[in-house]
């Protein structure tokens, strides 16, 4: 059996190309049937949305459109009408301090948790699992959880406020002043246990002699926390904010569960912005420009990644 | 034999690469198949338990004297516009789409709707205003089987209590809400949240008081958000309102911690599940007494999307003819507690459910939304509802209704 196959593949190698070259052209062949499939996917699913938006936010795109198929071109119109809207110098700015107070709460909680969990004690096991709750539960049913409990009249927060003794009237989601705030501690929230759990993961890494080291050299533990935990837990924090980022920065679901963007536009982001464009007043070239901005500054955070993480490579 | 299994993963490439294929394939022409010729499909916002089984039946009793199969097919109340417009560009739209009445326009414009009258559809018998209700620019294309509107809910004993009478005029609205504000409970409830139902709400003060919706920043609108925030004020309405939905106001309204309600007769199905509570439904206060009040006509319409299929079409027509037609209305307004369109079915139903009188009388009296701005009525609705919302957490109305006017006029 495995004789006559051999003597049959010779025969057929005689004839043709000499063997070493035909076999490394069908090997890169083969790579490239590997990659195809991945490579086709990316094009069909990521390439072909990305270059849709970029050319839709440059044409007149409204309802009619999706009847007859026609969009004309309407150069620059759609940008100036949105980067001209106050509405959307607003939206930018909610959008960066909704990411960098977020970012930052839940990397701090996620951080100090994490190294709280280290140590051995009863119960370790379980509290964290308890704490993995919010990651499981659906944003919208968070989000509209959330709302009723911060809802200033009949809210259990502000209940259990006023049975402190404090001032129990906090108009959480209902004044303009104080929703983005909420929005953000809720996020906060949905975001500690992704951060603890990444973080706790890069913990176990660190090795156990190191400390040891610097415990026989009598170092405090705020010191071996900066020079020992930190900097190896390095390209894991990188990791941690990138994504961290790039999922915080599109955040629409939660948002609209528990503001709609409200009250007078003090949540609203350009995750909602892009949504109310191109949903409710079916403006969808609009609603591409403000996408794409999105789009923009997650690229430029994805560079970024990718940059870490090659450095770190080598 | 190990030489065997080497070539087995390069072997599976191919068949792999097949079935990827195929499905894709199927997926993608899965958007343009055929329609099944006795099978008519509607599409509507029927999610709620209820509503599904009751459009079920109606579609099952109308398809049986028509001799076809009417399926439904139930997506949000806030997608069918856009699932409608997704099913437009693959050629794939259902026979029948139940629109929101204020987004009929919308679809309407963008040529998408045909004309109800050229499938047969008369209008004897059902009112102007409702006819109007279902019309773009003078053209029928949507058929309401019931129609619904705003109104005041009362708690009959806590009125009672204090005793007050139902208010009728803005003074009264204030006094008495004042008057029923005690401890945790709130003297009247309503939505001003930042969507759709925060302006439903806001039009019968605006238009009762002679504003418009072209206008926003007219002296009569400013007065209209001035009152408002005298509720606020006193202490009537919660500060909370900025962030409830109509649901929200029912709610509040339910649990006892408001003693009046701006509300829809949606709404009853679950007011009437605590037995408890005893509800009286009044017309929405007016300015002053002797003027008129006008609250918006709600509801949804039955469209029949233009497919390029005249059979079809047609026979969609007659599905709509008999699901708006005096007998199905009148059982889908029994069970939805809204008023039935025509206005035969309507004088029937109110001796059959004389609490909602004032109901009747509302609607007969009521304005549609898009009457004046057709499809632009969403960008204006946002804008209003962005300034309400900052004229009631501190602005002064007038300053928040000019920067409402400049961009709805700007288009942003």
């Amino acid at each position: 059996m495995t004789t006559s196959t051999v003597t049959a593949r010779t025969a057929v190698s005689t004839t043709g190309v000499p063997a070493p070259a035909r076999l490394r052209r069908r090997r890169r062949l083969a790579r490239w049937g590997f990659v195809a499939p991945a490579v086709l996917f990316m094009l069909l699913f990521f390439g072909y949305p990305l270059v849709r938006n970029v050319v839709m936010s440059f044409q007149h795109y409204t309802p009619k459109t999706f009847f007859t198929g026609e969009a004309p071109l309407n150069g620059f119109d759609n940008w100036s009408a949105v980067l001209q809207d106050a509405l959307f110098g607003k939206a930018l700015w909610h959008t960066l301090v909704f990411t960098a107070g977020s970012l930052l709460g839940q990397f701090c909680a996620g951080l100090a948790l994490a190294v709280f969990f280290t140590r051995r004690f009863p119960l370790n096991g379980v509290l964290r699992s308890l704490i993995l709750l919010p990651w499981l539960v659906p944003m919208v049913v968070s989000g509209i959880v959330w709302r009723r409990i911060l809802d200033q009249d009949t809210g259990v927060l502000n209940s259990f406020m006023d049975a402190l003794g404090l001032d129990g009237h906090t108009p959480w989601l209902t004044s303009p002043h104080m929703a983005l705030l909420s929005v953000i501690l809720v996020n906060i929230w949905i975001g500690i246990p992704f951060n603890m759990v990444i973080l706790y993961g890069g913990l176990q890494e660190v090795p156990r002699e190191m400390y040891e080291a610097a415990a026989l050299d009598g170092a405090s533990a705020w010191r071996t926390f900066r020079s020992i935990t930190l900097p190896t837990l390095r390209p894991v924090i990188t990791v941690v904010l990138v994504l961290g980022f790039m999922s915080t920065v599109k955040i629409l679901d939660l948002i609209l569960a528990l503001t709609d963007g409200g009250p007078a536009d003090a949540t609203q982001t350009l995750g909602t912005l892009t949504y109310q464009n191109s949903f409710v007043r079916l403006d969808f070239g609009a609603g591409a420009v403000v996408g794409n901005v999105l789009i923009l500054i997650s690229a430029v955070f994805a560079v970024f990644y990718l940059r870490a993480n090659r450095t770190e490579g080598k | 034999m190990s030489k065997r299994f080497n070539k087995r993963p390069r072997e599976a490439v191919i068949p792999l690469a097949v079935v990827c294929a195929l499905v894709a394939g199927a997926a993608l022409t899965g958007c343009g198949r055929q329609r099944d010729g006795s099978v008519y499909t509607v599409l509507n916002s029927s999610t709620d338990e209820t509503y599904h089984r009751w459009d079920a039946e109606a579609m099952a009793r109308c398809g049986k004297r028509l001799g076809v199969t009417v399926e439904q097919q139930s997506v949000p109340a806030a997608q069918v516009m856009t699932k409608a417009l997704r099913m437009a560009s693959s050629k794939s739209l259902p026979d029948i789409v139940q629109f929101d009445a204020s987004e009929m326009p919308v679809f309407a414009e963008a040529g998408g709707l045909t004309d109800l009258r050229t499938l047969g559809l008369d209008t004897d018998g059902v009112p102007r205003g409702i006819v109007n209700f279902g019309s773009y620019k003078g053209t029928y294309y949507g058929a309401a089987r019931s129609v619904n509107t705003l109104a005041l809910f009362y708690n009959k004993d806590l009125l009672a209590r204090a005793g007050l009478k139902v208010p009728t005029t803005w003074a009264e609205l204030r006094a008495s809400a004042r008057e029923l504000t005690r401890g945790k409970r709130y003297g009247l409830a309503l939505s001003a949240g930042g969507a759709e139902d925060g302006v439903f709400q806001f039009t019968p003060f605006m238009w009762s008081n002679g504003g418009d919706e072209t206008r926003l920043d007219g002296p009569r609108v400013v007065e209209a958000l001035d009152y408002w925030k005298s509720l606020l004020k006193d202490g009537s309405l919660s500060k909370a309102t900025v962030g409830w939905t109509q649901a929200d106001v029912n709610d509040q309204f339910m649990a006892g911690n408001a003693a009046m309600m701006i509300n829809g007769p949606w709404q009853v199905e679950t007011l009437n599940t605590k037995k408890s509570l005893h509800w009286g439904l009044a017309r929405i206060p007016v300015p002053k007494a002797g003027a008129k009040s006008v609250a918006p006509l709600g509801g949804t319409v039955l469209t029949v999307p233009d497919t390029g299929d005249e059979r079809r079409e047609r026979m969609a027509g007659r599905i709509v003819g008999c699901l708006s037609g005096e007998r199905e209305q009148l059982t889908y307004a029994r069970h939805s507690w809204t008023v039935p369109a025509n206005g035969r079915a309507a004088a029937v139903w109110r001796e059959q459910v004389p609490e909602l009188d004032a109901l009747a009388d509302q609607v007969a009296a009521a304005r549609s939304r898009t009457a004046r701005l057709g499809a632009g009525w969403p960008g204006v609705s946002l804008a209003l509802q962005s300034a309400f919302q900052a004229a009631l957490t501190g602005q002064s109305s007038q300053a928040a209704l000019q920067r409402a006017q400049q961009r709805a006029t700007s288009g942003n």
